[in-house]
C-alpha cells in the first residue's frame, strides 16, 4: 500500500521537491553575499562608532525582489499543500469511482486511508519546515536589522511553525475532500478554512500560549506609542504598542502611577493647541509618519513634529507613563513550539475523523 | 448447502427511495449468475452490497458465508468489477499490475502478465487512454489474479462494441473453466447474459422477481396459446406471469408445476429473454397495483 | 479438429446445438474414431458459453456411447452412428420422395407440407414417450 500510495503521489512529491530546490538554489546563491554586505556594513559602523540601532545597513533593501518571493512563498505554500495534494487526496477517487477499486482489493478502507494521510502529510510537513527553516536562514541578516519577527505579520514565515500549517491545510484540504466529495469545491473549502483558522491562531490563540510579561514605557521622546486624537468634542490620547525589538508588543495603556488614564480636563489643558479642533489625529511615537485625518502630510523619520504636538507630548509624558504588556524575545522558540504542537494536534483530530467517516459513513 | 451470496430481507434506501426493497435471495455456488433487470432496477445497488462498498438499511446479506468486506481475507476472496471499470486514467497497464500485486496477499502475476500479452495490452500505455474494450480487460484481469472464490462484474460489458464483448467473455468463460470460480455479472440486455449464465436472478423495481436455474426455469416456464379465456380459470399449479388477450385469442406465459394436460393450449417453449421480459412486465404491473394501493389508503 | 459454430435464433438450446454438430461430424466423416474433441476451455473460449453447457452436451455424447471422457487428457470419439450413413438408406428415401410428390398433388404448398411432417413426427414421439 505504501509504494502505491506513493506511486499516486509521485508526480506531485517531484513538483514540490524540483520547486525546493530551485529555491534553494537561488538562496544558496544569494545567502553569502547578503551576510556579506551586513558584515562590511556593521563593520564600517563600528569602526566609526555609529551605534548598531542606528547603523544604516543596506542588507535590508538588498534583494527586494527575492525578499518579498521568499516570505509570500512561505505564506502560501502551506495553503497550496493543503489546496492541491490535501483537497483531491480522497475526492478524485471518489469523484472519479476509482475507490470503487481501491476498496475491492484486499486492503481495509482505514488502512487505505491512513497510509495516503501518512505518507502525504509527511511530505507536506516535510516541504513547509523545509521551505520556511531554509528562508529563516536567509533572512537572519535581515532580521538581524529589523527585529521584527516575533510580529503577527512575521512569525508565521520564520522558524518551522509553517510545517504545522502545511501539515494542517493538508489534513483540512482531505477532510474536505472527503466530506464533499469533491475536488474543487474541497480546494475552496481549503482555503477559507485554512485563513480563517491561521487568523484566529495568530490573533485569539496565540497571544495566550503564555501569560505576557509587562512593562513601563517613558512617554518622553517620542519613546512609547502615543496616539492623540483631536475632534470638536476634544482631545484624547490612547496607547498603542510601540516597537520592542524581537519581541512581541501586545497592548499599551497611557497610565499614571495610580493607574489612571488622563481625564479630559487635564488633555485639555496640557495640548491647547490641539483643541480648537484642528483634526489632528495619529500615532505621536516616532515610528509611524504619516498624518491622518484633516489633510495628510508625509512626515518623514526622524523629524521634529508640529509644535503644538509636541507640546501636547511633553504635557501627557510630564504625568503619564505607558504599560506595555509583551511577549519577550526569549520566548520566540517556544512560541513557535507551542504553535507547530496545536496546529499538529489539529491535524490529528483531522485525520482521525476521516479515518472514523470513511468507515462507518461512507456507505 | 452453503450459499455463495445469502441476503435475508435486505434493503437499501436513499433518503426516501429504496434503491433495493426486501431481499430474499440464496446463491448456489457453483455458477455463472446473471443478474438482470431495467436501468434503476437496483442491480448495481444489490452488487455494491455484496462486495461491502455500500452498508445496507435495512436485512442481512452474507457473501461466501461472512459479511462483505469484513477483513482482509474476506476482501480476497472476492474480485469485483464496478461498471464503466473505473481505472487510474494517469496510471499505466503495468502500475495497475503492480497496484494488484502490492494490495493484495495472493496475487499471480505470471498469469496477469501472460493475460495482458494475450490480450496484446500496451504495458507502458496509461489506463486512461485505452480503448473501453482495453480497460475492461484490464480490469477483468487485475479482479481475477487475486485469484478470487466469487467474482462480481457489474454491466462489465455495457459500454463495450460487440467484439469486445466477445473477447471480454471468452476470457472470462475461459478462466472459469479453468478454475471453477463463482461469477455474478450483471446486465440490463438479456442477450449480454444468455449464452454465459446458468442461473438467472431478475429484479425489477428494487425488488426480486424471480431466481432460479436456466435450465429449470426453462423448463417450468411456458407460453401458453389458445382460444379466449380468463386466466384464473388454469388449474392450481400454473401461475399466469404475463397474459394478452385478444377477441378470440389468448396468450399467456405461465409458471407450471407439472405438464399442462389442457389439449385446448398449444404449449411453447420460451427464450431467456421472453422470460425475463415476462418477468420484466410483471414487476412494473405489481408496482403499479402498489402505487395504487398507496393512492386509495 | 472440429469447430463448433452457436445459433442462437434457432430455439434449440446451446448444449443439444454442439450434440447435433458431433453427430453431424460423425455422419459426414468429419470425425472418426479415435479423434480428440476440443477441450471446454477451448470450445468455451471460442464460443464465450457457459463451461457447463459443453460438459453436459458431451456427457450426452458419451452416455450415447459416442465419445469417452479420459480425465487429465481429453474427451475423444469412440463410437460412430450405426455404422450406417445416410446413402445406406436408400428405400427410406425413395419412399419420402414419393409421399412428397403425393403432398403437392394433394395441392400442399412446401410450408404445409413441411408444417405437416413435423406435427406428425412429434406427436409420434409423444405417443412413444406415453
Amino acid at each position: 500500500m505504501i509504494a502505491f500510495s506513493w506511486r499516486q503521489f509521485r508526480t506531485q512529491a517531484v513538483i514540490g521537491l524540483a520547486g525546493l530546490v530551485a529555491l534553494a538554489a537561488v538562496l544558496l546563491a544569494t545567502g553569502p553575499n547578503l551576510v556579506h554586505i551586513y558584515d562590511t556594513a556593521v563593520a564600517q559602523c563600528r569602526s566609526t562608532g555609529v551605534r548598531a540601532g542606528n547603523c544604516n545597513n543596506p542588507a535590508s533593501g538588498t534583494y527586494p525582489f527575492l525578499q518579498t518571493l521568499a516570505l509570500d512563498l512561505v505564506l502560501v505554500v502551506p495553503l497550496l499543500v493543503g489546496m492541491f495534494w490535501g483537497a483531491p487526496l480522497i475526492a478524485r477517487e471518489l469523484e472519479t469511482g476509482t475507490f470503487r477499486l481501491a476498496w475491492t482489493q484486499s486492503v481495509t478502507r482505514r488502512r487505505w486511508l491512513a497510509v495516503k494521510l501518512g505518507l502525504v502529510g509527511l511530505a507536506s510537513a516535510a516541504v513547509g519546515g523545509l521551505l520556511s527553516l531554509m528562508v529563516t536562514w536567509w533572512f537572519s541578516p535581515i532580521d538581524s536589522i529589523n527585529q521584527n519577527r516575533f510580529d503577527p505579520a512575521a512569525f508565521g514565515t520564520h522558524g518551522f511553525v509553517a510545517a504545522g500549517y502545511a501539515l494542517f491545510a493538508f489534513a483540512l484540504g482531505a477532510t474536505a475532500g472527503l466530506l464533499i466529495r469533491r475536488t474543487i469545491p474541497a480546494m475552496v473549502v481549503t482555503l477559507v478554512g485554512f485563513i480563517a483558522t491561521r487568523v484566529l491562531v495568530t490573533f485569539g490563540i496565540r497571544p495566550h500560549f503564555m501569560a505576557p510579561d509587562t512593562m513601563t514605557v517613558s512617554l518622553q521622546g517620542g519613546q512609547g506609542g502615543l496616539n492623540i486624537t483631536s475632534t470638536s468634542a476634544g482631545v484624547q490620547v490612547a496607547g498603542s504598542p510601540p516597537t520592542l525589538p524581537n519581541a512581541w508588543a501586545l497592548t499599551g495603556t497611557i497610565e499614571n502611577n495610580a493607574g489612571q488614564g488622563p481625564s479630559a480636563a487635564f488633555l485639555r489643558h496640557a495640548c491647547p493647541g490641539l483643541t480648537n479642533g484642528a483634526g489632528f489625529s495619529g500615532p505621536a511615537s516616532g515610528v509611524e509618519q504619516s498624518v491622518r485625518g484633516g489633510t495628510r502630510e508625509a512626515v518623514p523619520v526622524p523629524s521634529r513634529l508640529p509644535d503644538p504636538i509636541q507640546q501636547c507630548i511633553t504635557g501627557v509624558a510630564s504625568k503619564y507613563h505607558e504599560v506595555v504588556t509583551y511577549q519577550p524575545g526569549s520566548r520566540f522558540w517556544a512560541f513557535q513550539t507551542y504553535e507547530t504542537l496545536l496546529f499538529v494536534a489539529l491535524s490529528i483530530g483531522l485525520a482521525g475523523l476521516c479515518v472514523w467517516w470513511v468507515r462507518h459513513r461512507l456507505s | 448447502m452453503s450459499w455463495v451470496i445469502d441476503a435475508q430481507g435486505l434493503g437499501k434506501r436513499y433518503g426516501k427511495r429504496w434503491a433495493l426493497n426486501d431481499c430474499d435471495l440464496q446463491i448456489p455456488s457453483g455458477h455463472v449468475v446473471g443478474l438482470v433487470g431495467p436501468n434503476g432496477a437496483g442491480k448495481s445497488t444489490f452488487l455494491q452490497l455484496a462486495v461491502g462498498l455500500l452498508a445496507p438499511s435495512a436485512g442481512t446479506i452474507a457473501v461466501l458465508g461472512r459479511g462483505p468486506a469484513a477483513d482482509v481475507e474476506q476482501l480476497a476472496r472476492v474480485g469485483y468489477v464496478a461498471q464503466d471499470t473505473p481505472t487510474y486514467a494517469r496510471l499505466s497497464v503495468e502500475d495497475h499490475l503492480r497496484f494488484g500485486s502490492q494490495l493484495n496477499p495472493i496475487w499471480d502475476d505470471a498469469f496477469a502478465r501472460r493475460r495482458i500479452k494475450d490480450l496484446d495490452l500496451p504495458v507502458r500505455q496509461k489506463a486512461g487512454s485505452l480503448s473501453g474494450g482495453q480497460r475492461a480487460q484490464l480490469a477483468l484481469t487485475v479482479a481475477l489474479a487475486k485469484r478470487p472464490e466469487l467474482l462480481i462484474l457489474d454491466e462489465p460489458v455495457a459500454s463495450l462494441d460487440p467484439l469486445a464483448r466477445r473477447e471480454f467473455l471468452q476470457v472470462l468463460m475461459e478462466y472459469v473453466a479453468d478454475e471453477g470460480v463463482n461469477v455474478v455479472l450483471s446486465s440490463h440486455l438479456v442477450a449480454d447474459l444468455e449464452r454465459v449464465c446458468d442461473y438467472l436472478v431478475v429484479l425489477v423495481d428494487s425488488r426480486l422477481q424471480l431466481a432460479g436455474e436456466v435450465d429449470d426455469l426453462l423448463g417450468s416456464h411456458h407460453r401458453l396459446v389458445g382460444p379466449r379465456r380468463d386466466p384464473d380459470s388454469l388449474p392450481p399449479g400454473q401461475e399466469v406471469i404475463e397474459e394478452r388477450h385478444t377477441e378470440r385469442q389468448s396468450t399467456l406465459v405461465a409458471r407450471c408445476d407439472g405438464p399442462v394436460l389442457d389439449p385446448a393450449w398449444t404449449v411453447e417453449d420460451l427464450s431467456l429473454e421472453d422470460l425475463v421480459l415476462a418477468y420484466m412486465g410483471h414487476g412494473a404491473e405489481a408496482r403499479r397495483a402498489r402505487q395504487n394501493l398507496e393512492v386509495v389508503s | 479438429m472440429i469447430e463448433f459454430h452457436l445459433d442462437s435464433r434457432s430455439g434449440v438450446s446451446p448444449y443439444l446445438q454442439i450434440v447435433q454438430q458431433v453427430r453431424q461430424a460423425l455422419r459426414l466423416g468429419l470425425l472418426r474414431k479415435g479423434d480428440q474433441l476440443p477441450t471446454v476451455k477451448e470450445v468455451v473460449g471460442q464460443l464465450a458459453i457457459n463451461p457447463n453447457t459443453v460438459l453436459k452436451a458431451y456427457r450426452e455424447l458419451e452416455h450415447e456411447g459416442l465419445v469417452s471422457a479420459r480425465p487429465g487428457v481429453g474427451t475423444f470419439v469412440t463410437g460412430s452412428l450405426g455404422g450406417q450413413s445416410l446413402a445406406a438408406h436408400g428405400p427410406l428415401r425413395q419412399a419420402l420422395q414419393r409421399w412428397i410428390v403425393k403432398a403437392r398433388r394433394a395441392g400442399l404448398d412446401d410450408e404445409s407440407i413441411e408444417a405437416l411432417f413435423r406435427d406428425s413426427f412429434r406427436s409420434s414421439a409423444e405417443e412413444d414417450i406415453a
